[in-house]
């Protein structure tokens, strides 16, 4: 019999990665250890007043925080959409439609009638993003 | 078929306007008419031809091509409507009997007899059959037109084994047909050794090795003495002239050919020694008002050509003496590369060293079958050569024939790699150089192709040059130039990928392959765009470059699996957890059911885990069952329940094999005649997992009345009374397109085979989100290129890509299995990295028909989309 079991991310991750923290409407929020995000792709977190975030780190080590939910389509993915850069501009593309949002200013590429909201992110209650700023 | 323009009317002639009678209506003909065409002369003049065959002028070249499945119609040189619109009477299945050079008249066998003033003899040669006792036996057969090969292909089914008479170039051609229609194969050559006219005698060794690889019996040094018959007159063997003997069923005579002058004797006109209508450089025989061109011409050199290339000059000369303009045929270049039994065999210029001083350089490995061999003058100047299992460079040294090679003559022939510095390609070539040898065109025309009639593209040369269009074997080097002289007018396309990448699909899959790369990040700080080295890639290039690591696993020695380490970044969502994401945000699941085929224990556990998960259940149509629904979170804990029951990833979700749906077949079905189920079975198990440039779906139909749609696929396979029959290239969706047929009555084998071959061949070739369809309209050359290269190895790859297929069905392991022994990989499917153990409120459902769907209110509804990339599918 084959198990399967989700284990917390965390759990399986080594020790010493600083923490992600996005400025949810509530305040400072830890959401996961850097080293639980995948260069190139996302994860979604649940914010306590039950909205998502999508939580996205880059090929350089920066990280981005966005509304979760893909405003064409209502469904809460922008997390799992794969992201790019283009003319230097960090996006994450929607896995349903393709609209591509940028990371930074969460405006819609593609459709400037659109964007998504964009959180602050810092590691360990130090600067935001990582950033060199 | 062409009826007449316009009535004939038997004995009258038009006074006001001159006559021009062709008799012949083959490959010289046709050229000849459409040369008269373009002069203008059709216009003015009557023209009369007579076609003793039942069908217009068709490409004799590419007769063989019949038997890869071309037919009579795909074979045709003359388009429907050419001589309504010139206002030419052809008279078809009315040969030319008699002529009189006194009344200037011609009377066809009808009766029709026309009065010229001008007559052109096209009559083409006729197949030398050598007076052996019992050479008109029932079965013996030779190789000239379309109807010789309906013969021979109907006497074939009922045949086991053939001998082919005559080991030349046509002799192996026939032998290749005989071979293909799974005849045991002979080959008798009189001559010490195979294809003596073209190649010397290493390169003839070379040929007879290859050439016995393949199953092939070669007899040389030997001659047919007497054919043996039963009762009924039917072929049963043949004796050889060393006193041995072979049981056959069949036999074609291929010794040759003799030019058709017998109308020309008979009214007298000079004809050769050994045959051949007398012509001069006009391509005029003794009596100024007749012309003779193509085979059954003797050239002003003496020579009679049995090659297309020189026909086409003299219809060319012929035609411009008739509208009053000089020029002259005097003489051709023999230079011939063929595939001949997936051989590559070249020779050119002098090939036999016959020049006084001449000295030759010769690279042989006869591991391989490769031989070599250039001829040099004292003077350093290339003469010609015999090039055999590697003809590659054929297209850059026959240019340079009679000029001094810019490099050393040893790297010519040198292997590439071996010590050969960079290939010399078709740019170091002078621009009167002949590029085309089969339309004269040479390479000074091509460029000023490019800078004067403003073509922009290789099909655009090829329609003003005419390069390129006939035997096809200079389109590598025409390509070349094309590229050269639009790269530097500077107007070269940007066909790269994305912004990321300036290279195509093909291109990087070139990369990954040759350089062995399995990186991404290693690809794009190698190869990317300078801007766009240091970013991060975009959702274009990341699953292409995933899938082409994923394509090429085994051979760069990638993982294959799809989510290790770098590689899970690049997937799209559907393959990052390999299910298929839903407008909810839910996921679908789609375990394979091969061949569409399940055991009622199969089904009830389906039944059983979308009960116990409440997922909505729907017979897709694709032959298997799609469960809709589950949350992100649920996918390893279902996929555990499927996976123990026996299931595997169904790759709904991915670019790559889905299904290969199957008709019930001869098992059950009254009408089947081959085993479709087990087939399609056996086909879906091999290409399971194989990532490709779009989704590849396939079927098989147990007989032609084809229930299980398999025209309407990338591969579809339909059984036939000898074996399978393959279509290529079909697809459904919002413009379909019916696949094409490649091959016909093939044995399982064979049919693995080339599925194999076409698969890798376009993995390697084709776009990004280019289905099999698109990429066979696209590509230069289209089915027949494929076909050439699939069935005949033209580019002598198909080794290489049955071994890149071997190591793809040597390594498929399920996706899903390997997933679920990952606990690393499995922490990913949480619906939040905060919250593991929490489902995502936001998935929600309504009950509908009994089952559920998504619920409404939860979602915004799509409004239309924005981006209209191509491909946003998963399916
Ligand atoms: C589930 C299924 C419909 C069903 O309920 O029957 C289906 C569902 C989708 N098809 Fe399909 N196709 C399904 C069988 C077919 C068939 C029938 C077949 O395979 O015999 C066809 C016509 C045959 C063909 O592919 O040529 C078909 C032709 C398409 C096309 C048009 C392809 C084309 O080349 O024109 C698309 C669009 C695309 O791929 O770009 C498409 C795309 C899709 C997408 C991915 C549309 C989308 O963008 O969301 C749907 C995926 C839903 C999902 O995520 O689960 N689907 N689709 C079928 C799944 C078959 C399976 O078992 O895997
Ligand atoms: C299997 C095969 C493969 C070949 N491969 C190559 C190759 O790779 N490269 C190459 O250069 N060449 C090749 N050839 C040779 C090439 O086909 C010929 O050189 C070319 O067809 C010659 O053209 P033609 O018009 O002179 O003769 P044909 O094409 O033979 O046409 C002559 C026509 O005249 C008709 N005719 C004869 N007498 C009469 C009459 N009295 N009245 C009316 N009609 C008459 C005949 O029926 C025939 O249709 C190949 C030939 C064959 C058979
Ligand atoms: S394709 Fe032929 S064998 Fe298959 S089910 Fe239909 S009729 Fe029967
Ligand atoms: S050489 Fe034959 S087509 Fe150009």
């Amino acid at each position: 019999m084959t198990t399967a079991t989700a284990a917390s991310p965390a759990a399986t991750t080594a020790a010493p990665s600083p923490l992600v923290e996005i400025l949810g409407p509530e305040g400072w929020l830890a959401v996961c250890a850097l080293g639980d995000l995948i260069p190139g792709r996302g994860v979604a977190a649940l914010l306590p007043d039950g909205s998502q975030a999508a939580v996205f780190v880059d090929r350089g080590g920066r990280t981005y925080a966005i509304g979760n939910q893909d405003p064409f389509t209502g469904a809460q993915v922008l997390s799992r959409g794969l992201t790019g850069s283009a003319a230097d501009r960090p996006f994450v593309a929607s896995p349903l439609l393709k609209q591509r949002f940028d990371l930074e200013t969460g405006e819609c590429l593609d459709d400037p009638s659109a964007s998504v909201p964009v959180y602050r992110v810092r590691m360990d209650g130090a600067a935001d993003g990582g950033r060199d700023d | 078929m062409a009826a007449p323009a316009t009535p004939a009317t038997p004995g009258t002639h038009d006074t006001a306007r001159p006559t021009i009678v062709l008799v012949g209506h083959g490959m010289v003909g046709q050229r000849f008419l459409e040369e008269l065409a373009e002069r203008g002369v059709t216009g003015r003049a009557r023209v009369v031809v007579l076609c003793e065959e039942p069908r217009p002028a068709y490409d004799r070249v590419q007769l063989t091509s019949y038997f890869a499945g071309r037919t009579p119609d795909d074979l045709s040189l003359t388009a429907p409507d050419f001589m309504a619109r010139h206002g030419i009477e052809l008279h078809i299945g009315d040969p030319a009997e008699a002529i009189d050079r006194e009344s200037r008249t011609v009377t066809a066998r009808s009766g029709l007899t026309v009065r010229y003033d001008t007559l052109v003899l096209a009559t083409g040669s006729y197949p030398f059959v050598p007076p052996v006792p019992g050479k008109d036996s029932a079965g013996c057969f030779v190789y000239r037109t379309i109807e010789d090969l309906l013969a021979i292909e109907d006497y074939a089914r009922t045949a086991g084994s053939g001998v082919v008479v005559g080991g030349g170039l046509l002799g192996l051609e026939a032998a290749g047909a005989l071979k293909g229609l799974g005849l045991r194969t002979h080959i008798v050559e009189f001559n010490p050794r195979l294809m003596a006219l073209q190649v010397d005698e290493g390169g003839g060794s070379a040929l007879r090795r290859t050439v016995e690889e393949m199953g092939l019996e070669v007899h040389t040094g030997v001659g047919g003495k007497e054919i043996t018959a039963d009762e009924d007159g039917a072929v049963t063997g043949m004796e050889l002239s060393d006193g041995s003997r072979i049981a056959t069923d069949l036999v074609i005579f291929s010794a040759g050919v003799r030019p058709r002058d017998q109308l020309a004797r008979d009214c007298g006109l000079a004809v050769g020694e050994r045959g051949g209508i007398v012509v001069d450089e006009q391509c005029r025989t003794s009596d100024p008002a007749v012309h003779a061109i193509g085979e059954c011409a003797l050239a002003a050199d003496g020579r009679v050509y049995g090659l297309v290339a020189p026909g086409y000059d003299m219809a060319r000369t012929a035609a411009d003496a008739i509208a009053g303009k000089d020029s002259g045929f005097t003489g051709a270049d023999l230079s011939t590369k063929l595939k001949l039994l997936g051989v590559d065999v070249a020779s050119f210029g002098d090939a036999h060293g016959t020049t006084e001083g001449c000295l030759d350089v010769v690279y042989a490995d006869s591991r391989s079958g490769v031989y070599k061999k250039l001829v040099i003058g004292a003077d350093g100047t290339l003469l010609g050569g015999v090039l055999v299992g590697d003809a590659e460079s054929y297209g850059m040294l026959r240019p340079l024939t009679g000029s001094v090679p810019p490099v050393a003559p040893e790297q010519l022939v040198l292997p590439a790699g071996a010590g050969a510095p960079a290939a010399l390609g078709p740019s170091a070539l002078p621009d009167d150089a002949v590029v085309c040898n089969c339309h004269n065109v040479t390479k000074g025309a091509i460029r000023s192709a490019v800078t004067e009639h403003e073509c922009t593209t290789v099909p655009q040369v090829k329609k003003c040059t005419k390069a390129g269009t006939g035997c096809g074997s200079c389109v590598k080097a025409l390509t070349t130039l094309v590229n050269d002289e639009l790269a530097a007018g500077g107007v070269a396309v940007d066909t790269g990928l994305c912004g990321c990448f300036p290279h195509t699909r093909a291109e990087l899959y070139e990369i990954v392959r040759t350089l062995r790369l399995t990186s991404y990040a290693e690809l794009l700080e190698s190869h990317g765009r300078p801007e766009a080295r240091s970013g991060d890639g975009c959702e274009v290039c990341k699953p292409t470059v995933g899938s082409i690591i994923a394509s090429l696993a085994p051979a760069v020695g990638a993982d294959g699996y799809v989510l290790h380490g770098e590689q899970a970044a690049l997937q799209d969502t559907n393959d990052h957890f390999l299910a298929n994401l839903q407008r909810n945000g839910s996921y679908s699941i789609v375990p394979r059911i091969p061949g569409g085929e399940i055991t009622p224990e199969k089904l009830i556990v389906i039944g059983e885990v979308a009960r116990d998960f409440g997922l909505y259940t729907k017979i897709t149509g694709g032959q298997r069952i799609d469960l809709f629904g589950a949350r992100v979170d649920q996918l390893p804990v279902i996929w555990s329940r499927l996976v123990d029951a026996g299931f595997e990833s169904g790759h709904a979700y991915g670019k790559a094999l889905r299904t290969v749906k199957s008709c019930v077949g001869q098992t059950w079905c009254r009408y089947g005649v081959q085993d479709s189920v087990r087939m399609a079975i056996d086909l879906e198990l091999r290409y399971r997992g194989l990532r490709s440039p779009h989704k590849l779906k396939s079927a098989v139909s147990g007989c032609a009345r084809e229930c299980a749609e398999a025209r309407g696929k990338d591969f579809g396979v339909i059984a036939t009374s000898n074996g399978w029959n393959l279509y290529v290239g079909g697809n459904g969706g919002a413009d379909p397109r019916h696949a094409d047929l490649l091959a016909q009555d093939l044995s399982d084998a064979e049919l693995v085979r080339l599925i194999d071959r076409f698969l890798m061949f376009y993995i390697r070739t084709a776009d990004r989100l280019e289905r099999t369809s698109a990429w066979l309209e696209r590509i230069e050359g289209g089915l027949d290129h494929v076909r050439d290269v699939v069935v005949h190895d033209s580019l002598g790859l198909c080794d290489e890509l049955e071994a890149l297929m071997a190591a793809h069905v040597a390594h498929y392991r399920d996706e899903w299995a390997e997933t679920l022994a990952d606990p690393d990989r499995l922490a990913r499917f949480v619906s939040f990295v905060n919250a593991p153990g929490t489902p995502d409120p936001s998935v929600r459902f309504v009950p509908e028909r009994d089952q559920m769907k998504p619920d409404p209110a939860l979602l915004a509804g799509p409004t239309l989309p924005v981006r209209t990339l191509e491909g946003t599918s998963a399916r």
